[in-house]
């Protein structure tokens, strides 16, 4: 239901905003041309039947094909979507690795320099324009400093700065939930149970406490991603990644529709697959969440 | 702007603790001195607001002025800087500085004109969804996940792109797209206010639906909305900075931050300076932003920080 409406929208939006057949013809066309382009594609049908036709061969998996590569969409993206999934995924694992550890410790010295250093990164993080972010490192680490090279996907490498600049982006949620989580199972009865039976500290920590308060974490990580993969068109045009947030802004200055088009949908069914895998291990490590 | 909306609140929460002496307005005026981030946070915003109004005594140049003898001119502390152009020039031989400062022009009104459309379709959808529920509920809940799972940056680009990219056309998509947030949090406290027994004694009275949403539930909304537009100034302000970045957003010559970056882009190797400056005051407008939004939240509730 979601995914259809989401593919509506899109495609209205998209569509609506602006004459495609002129936009495809350049500045340069003459009407005759453009009469042309919009028989050629059939931009002169009423725009329902447009929506059902694409929809239609959209399940089947054809997007068209684009009129900038002569190439079946579904191959470019195929070609394509590897990079980006490589990003959102080492993207997301950076931030989770960072921010639970330094949640932690935010939470068993709450109010300390601690603490107040782990909101201050994440407040800071919130602040901070992320494409920006890239280019001060791409300045500082890959000029100044020599240690990484500026762009490209060739090695793991090219992927660091990449994967931190889209990753701190993910990082206040992560630490603030870690942080909020522990804080409330740390006063909880059963902590206190497991300390008084002395248990060792880092057990309690660990074994009990962690494994409550990370719950919400997991299932957060799932959306997450997808907001993720959404942010990686920024990133990736900074990096010159060629994944397919790069290649959604090449296809948008183009006036690659097909591709554009296909993409906006993609990434929407990915983010709407996630929200249902993060209810789904919502409810598998939570049996209060079942229970309701 | 925060006293008369503020003393409500205060009133609940200042009645239990403190039985004789301080006001409520003296209350909330003790927090806030005493809160580091809504202090730097007003302080930031503040400067920001001064800069953009007096733009043009502050500004040493006309920001549109170009002047092809005197291109990339290094910044004051660079060698060969000079005072008149402290910030040096750009490509195109303009005043950064003077860019800079009607900069915060920019970003304040897209900033605060994306929030205004955003606020009035969220808080109308929130509104009405946490007072009605049910089927009115289902209709709006839906709407939010339809647009939560669009990818906001990729639609705003490519119908920017499409329609021509402008300042009103960046406002207006960017204020569609990112209501969602808003009417989340908005569903959440009308269903919170709608039980309260003044609203029960409102029905009862025979008020229509539409006052009671506007005289009676509006008003307690208050302090949640001021909290809530202030986040997403500093979101809409970094969202209209990424498009224009990307070249889908303001068009040149207006100086907008993002797109000074974009400009700066191409000589940062050589003057990374270029792109420094306009990142970091986009930086400290919206850190600002959130620091007062959370600093507001925290001095109207300060029982409710997470």
């Amino acid at each position: 239901m979601v995914a259809i409406t989401v593919s509506i929208v899109s495609f209205m939006m998209i569509r609506l905003s602006g004459d495609p057949a002129v936009a495809l013809a350049g500045e340069n066309a003459t009407s005759q041309e453009i009469e042309l382009i919009r028989e050629q594609y059939g931009f002169d049908r009423p725009i329902l039947i447009q929506y059902l036709d694409w929809a239609a061969r959209a399940i089947q998996g054809d997007f068209g094909e684009s009129p900038y590569f002569n190439q079946p969409v579904t191959q470019i993206i195929g070609d394509r979507i590897g990079v980006t999934m490589k990003l959102g995924v080492m993207a997301l694992l950076f931030a989770v690795v960072f921010s639970i550890p330094v949640g932690v410790l935010a939470s068993i010295r709450p109010n300390t320099w601690i603490d107040r250093t782990a909101l201050g990164i994440s407040v800071m993080g919130q602040a901070m324009p992320s494409f920006w972010f890239g280019l001060i490192m791409i300045i500082v680490l890959g000029v100044w400093l020599r240690l990484l090279p500026i762009s490209g996907t060739d090695s793991l490498a090219n992927f660091v700065m990449p994967t931190i600049a889209l990753g701190y982006y993910g990082i206040p949620a992560f630490m603030r939930l870690t942080r909020s989580g522990m804080l409330e199972v740390l006063s909880s009865d059963h902590i206190r149970t497991a300390r008084a039976k002395g248990l060792r500290w880092g057990r309690v920590l660990f074994k009990h406490a962690l494994r409550n308060a990370i719950i919400p974490v997991v299932a957060l990580a799932a959306v997450q991603l997808g907001f993720l993969l959404g942010g990686s068109i920024v990133i990736e045009s900074v990096f010159a990644l060629h994944g397919i947030g790069y290649l959604a802004w090449e296809s948008i200055g183009r006036s690659d529709l097909p591709v554009v088009q296909a993409i906006v949908l993609l990434l929407s069914m990915i983010f709407v697959g996630l929200t249902l895998v993060s209810d789904i291990i919502n409810a598998f490590l939570d049996p209060r969440i079942r229970v309701k | 702007m925060s006293t008369p909306v503020v003393s409500i609140q205060a009133l609940d929460a200042g009645l239990g603790e403190t039985v004789i002496f301080p006001s409520p307005g003296k209350i909330i005026r003790m927090r806030m001195r005493r809160h580091k981030g809504f202090i730097v946070g007003s302080i930031a915003v503040l400067l920001t607001f001064l800069i953009a109004i007096l733009a043009p005594i502050v500004a040493p140049h006309d920001p549109y002025e170009q002047n092809l003898e005197n291109r990339l001119k290094p910044a004051i502390w660079q060698e060969k800087g000079t005072w008149n152009h402290p910030l040096g020039t750009d490509n195109l031989g303009r005043d950064y500085l003077s860019r800079l400062v009607y900069g915060c022009r920019i970003s304040l009104i897209i900033g605060f004109s994306i929030m205004m459309i955003a606020l009035v379709l969220g808080t109308i959808m929130g509104m009405l969804a946490g007072y009605y529920g049910g089927k009115v509920d289902m209709v709006v809940s839906f709407l939010i996940t339809v647009r939560l799972a669009l990818p906001a940056v990729l639609v705003a680009l490519a119908v920017v792109a499409l329609i021509g990219g402008s300042m009103t056309v960046v406002i207006v998509v960017l204020g569609f797209l990112i209501w969602a947030r808003i009417a989340v949090v908005m569903r959440a406290s009308t269903q919170r206010i709608r039980s309260n027994d003044y609203v029960a004694a409102a029905q009862a009275a025979g008020c229509s639906t539409l006052r009671i949403l506007l005289t009676e539930i509006l008003p307690n909304l208050a302090d949640n909305l001021v909290v809530v537009a202030t986040l997403e100034i500093g979101r809409a302000i970094l969202l209209e900075a990424a498009l224009s970045f990307l070249g889908m957003g303001v068009m040149p010559p207006t100086p907008s931050w993002g797109l000074m970056i974009s400009e700066g882009k191409e000589f940062m190797f050589f003057y990374p300076h270029l792109i420094a400056i306009p990142g970091i005051a986009l930086f400290v407008l919206v850190l600002g932003m959130n620091l007062l939004g959370d600093g507001i939240r925290d001095v109207t509730t300060p029982e409710g920080r997470s």
